[in-house]
């Protein structure tokens, strides 16, 4: 598959400060990769090398095929997570001024967002201003799309349609870039890429992500008292519903509660994506 | 229930936020209120707390100083310090030097603000600033604690460090009531509200919810949209049939929490 955007062990210094270290990111025609990674982990830098916005320090960054030029950038449609949409515009208005920046100025107000062509972006629910962005980011049908966040904020059924959007895109010969925090996004994505201080420290599907992780998930009447004795002994504890999911061997858990006579059952499940990726980017606490 | 909200109607200006919806919060575990922007979950924050009047229903709550709430935008002084912030929030409850300095203590350790004791509220990142007032919500050791959205925009890892802050809380026999928009953070809940437009989809615990799914589930792949009740999973399709039979070629799943939440909200969809 033809390949749109690509970093080759790039990185990108400000003063003594390294922002982005020897990264490595490809994204394909035809796939959407999510870019994982905490506050400060080197993300929006990363993109900023890809789209040309910042030269890399060092390495190579290619944009369909070359170093990344203005004429590229026409080839790509971004939505940050503030939407960029311009406030004091209508939807018509904020349509025609981003087809016109790229060339397009009689492209006629998609169906989609048609029907609140006269409202101010402003005045409009922040589901419906999401999906106005999305519509303008695709006014001039790019190959590339970067997105951050992209449905931050919306209900589950808003959120839903949106991804099946990101999916046509996708289906229709674009490739996707998608940066986000949230878990339920990067599962939608084919493939994933972690950053952590200015590397990528993992890369690969969900599953590959997670790769056999557990956690011990702990049943116990005394739910309230298990938490605490695990948290106070430094394991890494999470409630879940009635259960506790902790980030330690299921034998050294059972261990701590029995020797406090604590009757709990404790079975060894899969991590989902969340913890494999706190797991990742957290040094190990001692014990 | 022992506190909470029973079949509340509320307005905000001219639109009703709340048509008629029960939030049941007490300290056997966690309530989380999930939805979209402008579901209305921060209309039920504020009334639980009562700063928004209910037009109709019923509202528990304790006594005003035994809430710890932090709202979806605020929390604490951006021009103060964190020492500064805990010392005016521990004045405001009025309490006592002994008590403030072992929860202050208890509050740093746990946020691992200590290193930032000195830095204005301004200058802490975004995760920083959420697990700081929620801090403060918990110094005067609340019996309600009501935090709006905690951890919206907040990374992972500070994520898990929030939780890890709410869930002592609880496990100290705080009743907590959370509002999100990451459906997987519900499942943390012991009690889950799935609010869209001011009605409550769902409710129940995570559980409830799973096993309430009607009809039957499925995958299959493709480009187009199997049938109307289809959403994105991935590369593949995920199709509900409300009266349980699949369309051929479609496989069946086990619905998991994802699925019904978007489940009861195209339920809500069908029904209106």
């Amino acid at each position: 598959m033809e390949v749109l955007a690509e970093a080759r062990n790039a990185s990108r210094r400000f003063g003594a400060f390294t922002a982005v270290s020897g990264a490595d990111l490809l994204v394909r025609r035809d796939e959407v990769v999510g870019l994982l990674g905490a506050n400060g982990a080197g993300k929006t830098t990363l993109i900023r090398l890809l789209l040309g916005l910042l030269p890399p320090s060092d390495g190579a960054v290619c944009l369909f095929g070359a170093p990344p030029s203005r004429l590229a950038r026409r080839r790509v449609g971004y939505v940050p997570q503030t939407l960029g949409l311009y406030a004091g515009l209508t939807v018509a208005e904020n349509w025609a001024f981003t087809a016109a920046a790229f060339g397009n100025a009689s492209a006629p107000v998609p169906e989609q967002i048609a029907p609140w062509k006269k409202q101010l972006a402003s005045g409009l629910p922040l589901g419906t201003q999401r999906q106005v962005a999305f519509a303008v980011a695709l006014s001039h049908q790019p190959e590339l799309l970067v997105l951050d966040e992209p449905t931050s904020g919306v209900g589950p059924l808003g959120r839903a349609r949106l991804w099946e959007e990101i999916r046509h895109t996708a289906d229709r010969a674009a490739g996707v870039l998608v940066t986000t925090h949230n878990m339920e996004e990067a599962e939608q994505c084919d493939r994933l890429v972690v950053m952590a201080d200015g590397k990528v420290i993992a890369r690969g599907t969900a599953a590959e992500i997670i790769d056999g992780a557990t956690v011990a998930e702990v049943r116990c009447k005394d739910r309230n008292r298990a938490f605490r004795l695990l948290d106070a002994s430094g394991f890494s504890v999470q409630v879940h519903g009635q259960a506790l999911r902790v980030g330690a061997p299921a034998a050294t858990v059972g261990e701590l509660l029995s020797r406090e006579g604590l009757d709990a059952t404790i079975e060894v499940v899969a991590a989902n994506l969340e913890e494999a990726f706190v797991a990742i980017v957290t040094p190990p606490a001692p014990a | 229930m022992r506190w909470g909200l029973e079949n509340v109607r509320a307005r905000r200006g001219r639109t009703l936020a709340l048509a008629g919806v029960t939030v049941p919060v007490d300290a056997s575990g966690m309530t989380v209120v999930v939805g979209g922007d402008g579901a209305g979950k921060s209309t039920c924050l504020g009334v639980l707390v009562g700063l928004v009047e209910p037009q109709a229903g019923a509202v528990h709550r304790p006594a005003k100083d035994r809430i710890g709430y932090v709202p979806a935008t605020a929390g604490l002084y951006t021009d103060l310090t964190v020492q500064e912030n805990l010392d005016f929030t521990a004045d405001a409850y009025g309490l006592s030097r002994g008590k403030r300095g072992q929860k202050a203590a208890e509050i740093m350790e746990r946020t691992g603000l200590a290193v930032a004791r000195h830095r204005l509220g301004s200058r802490l990142s975004g995760g920083m600033q959420r697990k700081l007032a929620v801090g403060l919500a918990l110094l005067h050791s609340p019996d309600l604690l009501v935090l709006d959205e905690p951890t919206t925009g907040v990374d992972p890892v500070s994520r898990a460090e929030l939780w890890r802050l709410i869930s002592a809380a609880a496990a100290e026999g705080t009743a907590v009531a959370v509002t999100t928009t990451y459906v997987n953070e519900a499942a943390r809940a012991a009690r889950v509200v799935l609010l869209e437009a001011g009605k409550a989809l769902a409710s129940g615990s995570p559980e409830d919810i799973l096993n309430a799914v009607p009809g039957a589930v499925g995958t299959v792949q493709g480009t187009e949209r199997p049938t109307p009740q289809s959403w994105r999973r991935g590369a593949s399709w995920r199709v509900w049939a409300p009266a349980g039979i699949l369309p051929d070629g479609v496989e069946p799943v086990d619905p998991d929490f994802d699925d019904a939440v978007v489940i009861a909200a195209l339920a809500g969809e069908l029904g209106r």
